[in-house]
């Protein structure tokens, strides 16, 4: 009885040895991995969907983690498609170029950030110089531009997120390259944007900063006036194809040299028209609607 | 014959797993100790332990974890702070006081308290206890580290608990049999003999609780609002090792500089570990000894 209940056991346990090893063919036609900014995550799992519908024998896998993460997943090869909201930097494309990988850049969209703060906070309208003052925290109560007497909370996304990235250099550094200054290290590092959507709806004394797909009736959109001018615009669809709304930015998917097979057909379909009407649909902006609505 | 080759085998299997964990552990040891002096090779240790600024995606990138060792420290000490007077206490009223079935009631809660994945704690505690602190002590955000250090307290202390609650157990009752007879109350007898003569036992409860605190990923993410700054008090918002090493990894190019600083952050933390778990070990030998 012993006995039998061993060899069982033995036998299962080569089994599970042989099983072990990988199935042949993993690399099959239909598979394909994007990775990467979380800001456009939402967007690329709809066009997959889409995608895949259209051709059965596809198999798309979609995952965040930040622009960072899909340019380090294209760089390991881990990846077939880098999803980003910022360019690709000279230090990544050296890093690249060590690996034999060269970037290839196509825009699939446009987006603004918006600066989100407490729907009971009575601030409507910020200066881009304010905004860049309180992340900085040289401002650092409300009633010095003018609201309450609170302190603020400052809430940003992590460091590997291009959102985070591009407001540093929007805002932070007002798109100037030779200047290094930073966020204040006071600022909460939100792992998510609808973490930091989520903080300032119970907090009256943040502000945060997210994508324009993240305006919702549970935070109040501040407006934003550009570089030294006193009109303030606030970050709607058409405020940010038309570029007026200062800050607003173009969302990349990157690939390894020039796309080949699905690589190539799934590029081509987010940039159909069909493509661009999901952009709209997913509250990004396309990239040229005039266009679109002549064809 | 048979049985004896069956023997054989079976001792076999069991030498060659137990060699391939402590193998795995070396190897473990290893590449943390390759990347990391790789790290401080090219960083310096002293700028990497004192510095001030983690800014690791800014060019140049600076690598200071002194706010983050303070953060975990800090983190770390409030959650022992709650969870030791309250898993001690617990463990001496379930070993000791309750009446037996409440007793079981009560181990079988504590147990299932210890099989809350941290994901749910940390989330709960981002819905109910931030919101809480914020409006209950009037602070500018409820993310900080003493949010952080009630939910770890949390969580270690089912750990504390019924690691306490075996060695006042194994108290001899021969002890408390003589207190009694020399007309000791029941609080003196708790307090100057059981206490006393579970102690190591109840510091090595202490210790690993301490050293699941500090290892602990999630929750701390989640709820400590993960500001690199120094804090100055603890309701500031602090970022730990760990939430550093979470949040970044992704990030990172294999072999880079950002990639090899994380490795040197598990260092820090490994060794913290290690201090810890020797401490408990002394203690828990010295426990086995006395008897």
């Amino acid at each position: 009885m012993c006995k039998t209940k061993f060899y069982i056991v033995l036998i299962v346990f080569f089994v599970m040895l042989v099983s072990c090893s990988r199935p042949q063919g993993d690399n099959a036609i239909g598979a394909m991995q994007i990775k990467g900014s979380d800001t456009i995550v939402n967007l690329v799992q709809v066009w997959a969907e889409q995608f895949s519908q259209k051709n059965s024998n596809s198999n798309i896998g979609v995952t965040g983690g930040g622009t960072g993460t899909g340019f380090a997943a294209l760089l390991n090869n881990t990846c077939d498609i880098a999803m980003a909201s910022r360019q690709v930097e000279e230090n990544e494309i050296n890093l690249a170029k060590k690996q034999n990988i060269a970037y290839k850049e196509f825009i699939v969209g446009l987006d603004g950030l918006a600066v989100l703060v407490n729907k009971n906070n009575p601030i409507n309208n910020l200066t881009i110089e304010q905004i860049r003052d309180i992340f900085m925290a040289k401002i650092k109560n409300w009633k010095e531009v003018g609201g309450e007497n609170r302190p603020i909370v400052l809430l940003s996304r992590e460091s590997n997120s291009g959102t985070h990235m591009f407001f540093k250099e929007q805002v932070i550094r007002l798109g100037n390259k030779n200047n290094s200054d930073e966020f204040s290290p006071k600022a909460l590092l939100m792992p998510s944007s609808q973490a930091i959507v989520d903080e300032i709806y119970q907090n009256p004394n943040a502000i945060g900063y997210a994508g324009i797909g993240f305006i919702s009736k549970q935070t109040k959109t501040v407006s934003v006036s550009a570089k030294s001018s006193v009109e303030f615009i606030e970050p709607t669809i058409e405020n940010v194809m038309t570029r007026k709304y200062p800050i607003s930015r173009p969302l990349y998917l990157y690939t390894n040299g020039n796309p080949k097979g699905l690589v190539k057909d799934f590029i081509d379909y987010a940039l159909s028209d069909e493509g661009q009407k999901i952009v709209v649909e997913t509250s990004f902006v396309p990239i040229n609607r005039n266009e679109k609505q002549n064809n | 014959m048979k049985n004896r080759i069956t023997d054989y085998i079976i001792e076999k299997i069991i030498f060659l797993c137990g060699i391939i964990a402590i193998v795995f552990v070396i190897l473990i040891f290893g590449f943390l100790l390759k990347e990391g002096f790789a790290f401080f090779k090219e960083y310096g240790l002293f700028s990497f332990i004192f510095g001030k600024y983690w800014y690791p995606s800014s060019n140049p990138a600076s690598y200071g974890v002194f706010s983050l060792i303070i953060g975990s420290l800090l983190v770390t000490l409030g959650a022992t702070l709650i969870a030791v007077p309250l898993g001690v206490a617990t463990a001496l009223f379930i070993s000791e006081l309750a009446p037996k079935g409440i007793r079981d009631i009560l181990k079988s809660i504590v147990e299932l308290m210890a099989a809350i994945p941290s994901v749910v704690l940390g989330f709960v505690g981002m819905v109910t206890l931030v919101p809480l602190v914020r409006s209950v002590l009037d602070i500018p955000t409820g993310l900080t580290a003493f949010s952080g250090s009630i939910v770890l307290g949390f969580m270690a202390l089912p750990t504390i608990v019924s690691i306490s609650e075996d060695a006042i157990r194994s108290v001899p009752w021969q002890y408390k049999e003589g207190a009694y007879a020399l007309g000791a109350t029941k609080w003196q007898t708790i307090r100057r003999i059981v206490l006393r003569a579970a102690m190591p036992g109840i510091i090595a409860a202490v210790m690993l609780g301490i050293g699941r605190v500090i290892g602990e990923t999630m929750a701390v993410l989640m709820v400590t609002g993960n500001a690199t700054a120094i804090p100055t008090s603890i309701f500031d918002p602090v970022r730990t090792l760990t939430a550093t090493i979470a949040a970044e990894m992704g990030e990172t190019v294999r072999g880079g500089l950002h990639y090899r600083a994380l490795f040197a952050i598990g260092l820090v933390l490994f060794s913290i570990t290690f201090m810890i778990n020797f401490i408990a070990d002394l203690f828990l030998n010295k426990n086995t000894k006395k008897r």
